[in-house]
């Protein structure tokens, strides 16, 4: 059948800059160049590119500009080029539509609307460069009361197992499989320079990975990949996943492909084998199954770490996490409308789930009016791009967040949305051993360390700037934050104040 | 309450279950376990959870009673032998050992097993077997006596179920729905009646060859032991063999 679709980009060769080396038909995993022995020419294929970029990044001489296909419809604000392209795509093939990463749509972007206070006059600002600032967040269920024995002034009250992250930004769950060795293993190694935690994601813990297991959080997931007791043992943080903000309600199918030797090995199953994920856990369909597993997870391991639940936002957020709090989570992860996915069917990352600025503020909102929210931690997801982002959501109300895309961006990612294609020219969301090999994992380390060492100075400035010197303060401080353009409603909703207010 | 109070005989130990809750349960099993204990009999077994999760020793342990939901979750080696009924959960992601259960068993019994055996003397709830792996050469087996309900084996994924319908009245048909839905690995052997329409449509059906009866012969004599039950009696039943018809059951689903 002859493809109606047009390219989606377009690609420029300067003749007189190419020297003909051929790094692009090398650097190219989706064959857009290719050298044409018989006339010794480099030619480019528009049809197949991507956009991603990386021909263009390696060209020796920037003989190469990759620009989007200008493609001339006639304007329809209904009909937009992407609507069109999906229906001729599901035309030519009658398949789901799949993607990858988060919702690319114009849906509002809370952080963009809201904006931090500072000290002027009435109360100093700190300057972090010489006084102590304070980021070390500790994540896990805290008691209602302390209670201190009185001759010795040690504490009485048993607290649950804490764990320390020096700085309120975490590694979210990508697994093996999903991406390859070196990605996690630079996540691994970044995490822990920084002190902070990586998140396995559902495909098992590499056994190169268990030296780094002071700062891993495991996952258990429907597929109960790799989950065995040693796997349990090695953790630092449990977290059951429930759901995933690009793809809330539905499981996970990694196609046979993916599933090398390796990665087999890890999952614990066949190679070439697809690994399925139901959609739901099948022994949890209620508030009590799911009490139930997180203390099946406790008791195996003594009770000696925090178990974590990882839902998708959705619009019930609020109540169901009361009643994961009340089921026993000693963190709770929300991830939101914007949150990423190796693959996922279009339709459902594009129109599933609600805006994690929102879910932080309900969710925070629901476990303070109820009492409760002391006996949880709150990590939130989906779509964080800078530190001004980690700032407004610790305001907001939660305790750190999760950051996938913009690790991934930090070691190359361009967010060309070809993930489930498992052929990623960056060599990060692929398994395949000669595209894995551009991730260096020293080097993506120090990439990680520099982008998670300059998020902290400048929340540092940020908190100095608003007269705080303890994260630990600015935590639901919603005083500190005002609206911009934003209904009433979404005020309410935000519980912030108007600018000017 | 400690082990040492308990009453001690040599390698054996007894705890009196009743009235504790499973956290200080599973605290005596590990103690004991810790201790050298090679049976550990619990007495008075009233719905505590969790029982022997994630132990990993060659301990027996009997338990008397009927236990609660995920009897034996993450079991790693242990021998867990049940005089009663089991609830839900029962060998919850199991990775090694063996569960005997002279009852029945609730739902999702096996739920992802990656090794080990269970035997169930009599019927199984709904989804038994689901998402049943196998890694390496290892396998799990689930051995039913009697019969199962809906979705027994859904997105099987390795091992190997046998179902007996030892408890159905003279050639009655098995009445589950949806066996096998999504079933992607693995094999089901099934004695008695079953429907094409009660089958997934993943699962292709066939007769076992000499291979299978091998199989078969050795699982169901293991279940006749446990049990007291005839084996060549019960091998003389008319099997059927449920298989996957698809290593990717899922793979023209998507558009890329």
């Amino acid at each position: 059948m002859k493809s109606y679709l047009p390219p989606r980009f377009v690609i420029d060769r300067d003749a007189e800059r190419c020297i003909g080396c051929q790094v692009c038909v090398r650097q190219c995993s989706f064959d857009a160049h290719a050298y044409d022995g018989e006339e010794d020419e480099v030619r480019s294929y528009d049809e197949n590119c991507v956009g991603c970029h990386r021909c263009a990044v390696f060209c020796p001489t920037q003989a190469l500009d990759i620009r989007l296909n200008p493609l001339s419809y006639r304007p329809n604000a209904n009909w937009r080029p992407e609507a069109i392209e999906d229906i001729i795509r599901q035309s030519e093939s009658g398949g789901v539509l799949l993607t990858s990463m988060g919702n690319d749509k114009s849906y509002c972007i809370y952080w963009d609307h809201l904006l931090l206070n500072a000290s002027q006059v009435t109360n100093p600002s700190i300057d972090p460069l010489r006084e102590p600032m304070e980021l070390r967040t500790y994540l896990g269920r805290k008691p209602d009361r302390v209670e201190l024995d009185p001759a010795s002034l040690s504490l009485k009250t048993q607290l649950a197992p804490q764990v320390a992250v020096e700085l309120p930004v975490l590694f979210s769950a990508m697994s093996y499989g999903a991406v390859n060795l070196n990605v996690q293993e630079s996540l691994a190694r970044a995490a822990a320079e920084a002190g902070t935690l990586f998140n396995i994601g559902e495909g098992g813990l590499h056994r190169k990975l268990y030296q780094y297991a002071n700062n891993v959080i495991v996952q258990v997931a429907s597929g109960r990949f790799g989950v065995h007791p040693e796997y349990l043992d090695a953790a630092r943080v449990i977290e059951i996943k429930i759901g995933q903000g690009a793809k809330p309600g539905i499981g996970g199918h990694l196609p046979g492909g993916k599933v090398t030797e390796d990665v087999a090995q890890t999952r614990m199953i066949p190679a070439g084998t697809d690994a399925l994920s139901p959609a739901p856990q099948h022994d949890i369909y209620s508030i009590e199954d799911l009490s139930q597993l997180i203390y099946a997870l406790k008791e195996a391991t003594n009770y000696t770490k925090p178990v974590c639940v990882k839902i998708a936002a959705v619009h019930n957020s609020a109540a169901i996490a009361s009643g994961m709090v009340r089921a026993g989570a000693d963190i709770i992860a929300l991830d939101g409308l914007r949150g990423a996915t190796g693959a996922a069917p279009k339709i459902i990352r594009d129109n599933v789930g609600i805006p994690i600025e929102l879910a932080i503020a309900a969710v925070d909102t629901r476990l303070r009016k109820e009492g409760i929210r002391n006996q949880a931690s709150i990590i939130a997801a989906g779509g964080f791009r800078n530190s001004a982002d980690v700032v407004k959501a610790v305001a907001l109300g939660a305790d750190a967040v999760y950051i996938g895309t913009a690790a991934l961006v930090a070691l190359g990612c361009t967010v060309c949305q070809q993930c489930h294609t498992g052929r990623c020219a960056w060599g990060i969301c692929t398994t395949d051993p000669v595209l894995s090999k551009r991730v260096n994992p020293e080097i993506g380390a120090r990439r990680l360390v520099n982008l998670l060492r300059g998020w902290s100075l400048e929340i540092k400035e940020m908190l100095g700037g608003m007269g705080i010197n303890a994260l630990e303060s600015l935590r639901g401080n919603r005083l500190h934050l005002r609206g911009v353009g934003l209904t009433d409603s979404e005020l309410e909703v935000l519980g912030v104040r108007l600018a000017g207010r | 309450m400690s082990v040492d109070t308990l009453s001690q005989k040599g390698l054996a130990v007894r705890i009196d279950a009743n009235g504790f809750h499973h956290r200080e349960l599973n605290r005596l099993i590990r103690e004991a376990v810790a201790e050298g204990a090679q049976r550990i009999d619990l007495h008075g077994v009233c719905g505590q959870r969790y029982i022997a999760t994630n132990l990993r020793s060659g301990a027996e342990i009997h338990i008397h009673g009927t236990p609660g939901n995920d009897l034996g979750a993450f079991l790693d080696g242990s021998r867990l032998i049940v005089y009663g009924n089991a609830q839900d959960g029962c060998g919850n992601t199991m990775n090694e050992g063996e569960i005997i259960v002279h009852g029945h068993a609730g739902d999702i019994a096996g739920l992802s097993a990656r090794g080990g055996r269970i035997f169930i003397r009599e019927d199984v709830g709904y989804r038994a077997g689901i998402h049943m792996k196998e890694y390496e050469g290892k396998g799990p087996a689930l051995v039913i006596g009697g019969t199962a309900q809906d979705f027994l084996g859904e997105y099987m994924a390795g091992g190997t179920m046998v179902v007996l319908g030892l408890t159905l009245n003279g050639g009655n048909c098995h009445t589950a729905s949806f066996v096998g839905t999504g079933m992607h690995g693995g094999v089901i052997y099934l004695r008695g009646q079953i429907n094409d329409y009660q089958l997934g449509k993943e699962v292709g059906v066939s007769q076992p060859n000499r291979k299978d009866r091998a199989i078969l012969r050795e699982l169901v004599t293991q279940f006749a032991g446990h049990f007291g039950f005839d084996a060549e009696e019960i091998l003389a039943g008319r099997f059927v063999k449920l298989f996957p018809l698809y290593l990717r059951p899922y793979g023209r689903l998507y558009t890329y």
